[in-house]
């Protein structure tokens, strides 16, 4: 089980969700929306030196009973949340790092198209393929 | 280096383009810079995302001044902001001493007049870029000898 979703300032409304497999879409948006605030907390508390302050990735956000939670957050403010299965033990730091890394890259791309304006909902093609290709590499 | 030159020239024809086609059409000198400073600003939107993918995270407003100072200008005009004042209240004012869009066009007072329509872009490719950081701004130039020119970011 693995959701995505990323996230746009400063309403923070949800830009594009995708779950696979579809069932129980709404829970996992009740799960984001609560993941939200966790990540804005980590934000603002870069002030204290506990965290590493230069780093975009977020790490774990936190465990609930069934499913893990991480956070990405880029320089523009725009935050993608990927939650997944509590079960799914094979998923590693760095692979969850360089899926971010993946995400980030193909938001750039829809940054730079000239059809999309910035804060509407995602419909790139291109993007939906990256990320079930993605999905389909960790289920 | 032709890359640069191929920005430029660009540019050059995008603002008289506009122009030419604004006299034919209402003929409301206004609604040129406007659009020239819209075009900027969704530039500057995707140019932030790329520029900021690889960078990490910055501390305050002072340290993404200095960012669009140095690495921002620099991929874009391949130079760095000669001067950056603020009055630490909100205010910067950005000093170009050799600005590479007015290189060509003179190097004392000729051609003062026209010199804000090709500025125009280049507030809003500012404005834009501040904007995906996160900071609201309004984004003005001024000329007084080209080809030095300052932006006024507020």
């Amino acid at each position: 089980v693995l959701v995505s979703v990323i996230c746009s300032p400063p309403q923070n409304y949800p830009l594009y969700i995708r779950s696979v497999p579809t069932e129980n879409e709404l829970k996992f948006h009740y799960t984001v929306h609560t993941s939200l605030d966790v990540v804005d907390e980590k934000i603002s508390a870069m002030g204290k030196a506990l965290v590493d302050q230069r780093e975009l990735y977020l790490g774990l956000l936190y465990p609930t009973e069934d499913y893990k939670v991480y956070g990405y957050v880029t320089n523009s403010k725009v935050k993608f949340v990927m939650v997944v299965d509590s079960s799914n033990t094979a998923l590693r730091d760095n692979e969850i790092r360089s899926m971010f890394r993946k995400l980030h890259n193909s938001y750039t791309d829809i940054m730079c198209n000239p059809f999309y304006n910035p804060g509407d909902r995602i419909q790139s093609r291109a993007f939906d393929n990256m990320v079930n290709s993605m999905m389909m590499q960790v289920c | 280096m032709a890359d640069e030159a191929l920005f430029l020239l660009l540019h050059n024809e995008m603002v008289a383009g506009l122009y030419r086609a604004a006299e034919q059409g209402e003929g409301e000198n206004g609604r040129c810079t406007t659009k020239l400073e819209s075009m900027g600003f969704r530039v500057g939107q995707g140019l932030i995302e790329r520029f900021t993918k690889d960078t990490a995270r910055f501390k305050d407003e002072l340290d993404i001044m200095k960012f669009i100072c140095k690495d921002f200008w620099t991929t874009v005009f391949k130079k760095q902001i000669d001067n950056l004042r603020t009055n630490h209240q909100g205010i910067y004012v950005l000093q170009d001493n050799k600005f590479r869009l007015l290189t060509q066009m003179s190097a004392g007072k000729q051609y003062l007049e026209h010199a804000p329509k090709y500025l125009a872009f280049t507030c809003g490719l500012i404005r834009g870029g501040l904007s995906n950081l996160g900071i609201k701004s309004i984004v003005t130039a001024e000329v007084s000898s080209m080809p030095a020119c300052k932006y006024a970011v507020v």
